[in-house]
């Protein structure tokens, strides 16, 4: 009797292990950051894509951005990622595809419709190997209360003047907190202040790509300026902004406490959701005499594959998928706000992000400045860039002692700085 | 030689057996690990991700460069005042609470036994969401409990403040361990036998007299240990700050201590790639921080205690 019990045990144990073994073959796992986008995958996305490959079963496996890339990191090492991976731009995947944990997917079916800008931010320096099917792009602006603006008789605001017009009169009422951003997370005063109304200041890719070259400097005029600009803030912001992080802002603007927020296109989703107030959105205002306005489409979200996978022709299937105009639709309009890379023509559905897609045809696009190379040593560029904007907003800081700070960690590591 | 091996084989061999779990985990699941990321912290990486051994090199970085030494020179600093707000705070507290809840005649006792040990059970991120919540100066209740007392002048944005936010977290912490301290030398107290103290009495001794001379003297063993566990535990503090704060502990790394510099320079963060010997070499010295500490408490405080004979 034990005998027999034994041996169906065992046999139990080998069908569904060989159940299992099946199964997998068809299984992929996407490690990914966006949280947030959990439904979107499992409702709209993954289905599509099965109704052309029944077959093949997509589990969407997002981790809290925080953790992400050492979670990622050590997923990686221990060889229990995803098939697929959410990859950041630039160095952090660059550094993975050297490692051998990334596939080059130069030879994927599609990979040629996206622009070679697209295509740079998960390249290697030379570019001759892409290792990431480029996703999408995040836009910087200001998303406003359209109903607040009305009630006060304001208008959108073109230039910097303007700008502080409508800032003071939002003030002068009391009814709404003028700009709704706090420096408690530090990211935000980067991301959302210094990239947002910088390129401004800098032209774009031209100053962006002078730093790289070394033959301009974090010390000169254009980001000294960009940061005098930020300390101008700081009397428009909430009571207490200091303690104030990234969803207190957030809910400031969808409770519709405040009139302004700084913002990055990836916005638009939450506040789709949660306001109950129509709104808009402006470029950053143009600095006095500035005749060009430039804004950061920042490329951000991409798709690669894990070399550790053993599932890589279904992988290869589904990325090829992405790189179709049916998924750059069905993307752009399940997430207004990311704006797919590909050269396919989008229509889009949401007001909001038709306005921050259309400044592409009104302003010149660059990346984040601190995202190719410079974060690559220490000290981390884009950490101090954090860090000292937040203490020039905070006002512990003076726009020129940022701009030495961050100038001497550049010099300490990268050569053409030095 | 005879005699003696007579005795040696009846060395009872089956302890062997006894050990053998204990041991080998232990030494598994931490010696080797512990032993590994110190044999880490003498190698460095190149961009391929090979490793070459460079000896020292690594801590003399940390320790001269200042890129990493202002780091963490800082981290070190704030963890002991972390540290020093939890010894003047937390433990007299805990030593007081104790010294009430053992008083002979308190109702209720059980109840504020309870309540008080309440926050200790809790999860570090449940914590600091609360904290976070009472003490923001949007939604939370701590500016109109002030202005109810007439005191809201004395608000500010603490968390968000270099100067007050490593002293705010600390409290933060303090609330939650109070109750840790506070058992234990309750149990401490329990165990003091009543003879002393009813003999006292009919000496003329008063409460506050029975505390100072006879009470404390006999917990203070207790009182070192909760020490030791309280300087143990701080300096591999790093759940609180990291989840209020963050890894890059702001306002411009006033919260950073120890634990949130080894997490950054290990795991990377954002853009900043993860360096592991180097993340090897912060933990390394936090271990070698914590040993001194602990070897000065062996040696040193634990010799001086006088134990009593109950």
């Amino acid at each position: 009797m034990k005998k027999f019990i034994g041996l169906s045990l065992a046999a139990l144990l080998i069908t569904s292990m060989l159940a299992t073994a099946a199964l997998a073959g068809a299984t992929l796992t996407i490690e990914s950051w966006r949280n947030d986008d959990s439904d979107i995958w499992t409702d709209t996305i993954i289905p599509a894509f099965n109704k052309k490959h029944p077959d093949i079963k997509v589990v969407f496996a997002p981790m809290p951005p925080a953790e992400y890339n050492a979670g990622l990191n050590a997923k990686l090492a221990g060889g229990t990622a995803g098939d697929l991976i959410t990859c950041r731009p630039f160095d952090a995947s660059l550094e993975l595809f050297n490692k051998g944990y990334l596939v080059a997917l130069d030879d994927l079916k599609g990979m040629d419709e996206f622009s070679d800008v697209a295509k740079s931010a998960w390249q290697t320096d030379d570019g001759k190997s892409t290792f990431s099917v480029p996703m999408a792009s995040v836009i910087h602006g200001f998303i406003y209360n359209k109903e607040a603006f009305k009630e006060l008789g304001l208008s959108v605001p073109t230039t910097e003047a303007e700008f502080f017009t409508v800032l003071d009169k939002i003030k002068a009422d009391g009814t709404y907190i003028p700009l709704s951003m706090g420096t408690a997370d530090q990211w935000e005063a980067a991301t959302m202040g210094f990239q947002n109304i910088g390129p401004n200041y800098w032209k774009g890719e031209e100053g962006r790509k002078a730093l790289i070259a070394g033959t301009a400097k974090l010390t000169d005029k254009p980001y000294t300026n960009t940061w005098a600009q930020l300390a101008k803030w700081a009397p428009y912001m909430g009571k207490g902004f200091k303690a104030q992080k990234y969803p207190d802002s957030q809910n400031l603007f969808t409770l519709g406490r405040a009139a302004i927020y700084p913002a990055g296109s990836w916005d638009i989703t939450t506040f789709n959701t949660q306001a109950d107030f129509e709104f808009g959105a402006f470029p950053p205002p143009l600095p006095a005499g500035a005749t060009k306005g430039y804004i950061s489409d920042h490329t951000d979200i991409a798709l690669g594959l894990n070399a550790g996978s053993k599932n890589q022709e279904a992988a290869k299937t589904f990325l090829a998928w992405m790189t179709t105009a049916e998924f750059a639709e069905l993307y752009a309009n399940a997430l207004p706000g990311f704006f797919p890379l590909s050269s396919h023509k989008v229509s889009l559905k949401d007001p909001v992000a038709q306005e921050f897609v259309n400044w592409r045809n009104t302003h010149e696009s660059t990346i984040r400045n601190s995202y190719q190379i410079l974060s690559r040593g220490t000290p981390n560029l884009e950490n101090q860039l954090w860090n000292v904007s937040a203490k020039v907003i905070n006002a512990t800081m003076t726009p020129e002692e940022a701009a030495k700070e961050t100038q001497a960690g550049l010099e300490k590591w990268y050569k053409p700085q030095q | 030689m005879g005699a003696s091996g007579g005795k040696l084989s009846r060395f009872p061999h089956h302890v062997w057996v006894f050990l053998a779990p204990a041991t080998i985990i232990y030494t598994l699941f931490m010696i080797y690990p512990l032993l590994d990321s110190i044999r880490l912290s003498l190698y460095t990486t190149d961009g391929t991700g090979a490793y070459h051994f460079t000896g020292l090199a690594n801590y003399i970085t940390l320790i001269t460069d200042p890129q990493w030494s202002d780091a963490f020179w800082n981290a070190l600093k704030n963890n002991f005042i972390f540290f020093c707000v939890h010894m003047l705070v937390q433990n007299p507290i805990g030593i007081m609470l104790a010294a009430l809840l053992s008083l002979p005649k308190l109702t209720g006792r059980t109840t504020y036994r309870t309540l008080i040990f309440m926050p200790t059970m809790l999860s570090v991120v449940i914590i600091g969401f609360i904290w976070q919540l009472i003490l923001s100066p949007l939604w939370g209740v701590s500016e109109s409990l002030l202005t109810f007392i007439g005191l809201a002048d004395w608000f500010q944005p603490w968390l968000g403040q270099e100067g007050t936010a490593l002293l705010t977290l600390s409290l933060i912490s303090v609330w939650q361990f109070v109750g840790i301290p506070m058992m234990l030398i309750y149990a401490a107290l329990l165990n003091i036998p009543e003879d002393l103290t009813e003999g006292a009495i009919i000496d003329g001794a008063n409460h506050w007299e029975i505390f100072w001379h006879i009470k404390l003297p006999l917990i203070l063993p207790t009182i070192a240990m909760v020490s030791i566990l309280t300087f143990v535990a701080n300096f591999n503090a790093f759940d609180l700050i990291y989840s209020v704060k963050g890894a890059l502990a702001g306002p411009d790394f006033s919260t950073d201590i120890m634990g949130t510099l080894f997490y950054r320079t290990f795991f990377g963060f954002q853009l900043q790639l993860g360096n592991p010997t180097m993340g090897a070499t912060v933990a390394t010295m936090m271990f070698g921080v914590i040993l001194v500490g602990v070897l000065f408490y062996l040696f040193v405080l634990q010799r001086k205690l006088r134990r009593y004979a109950l």
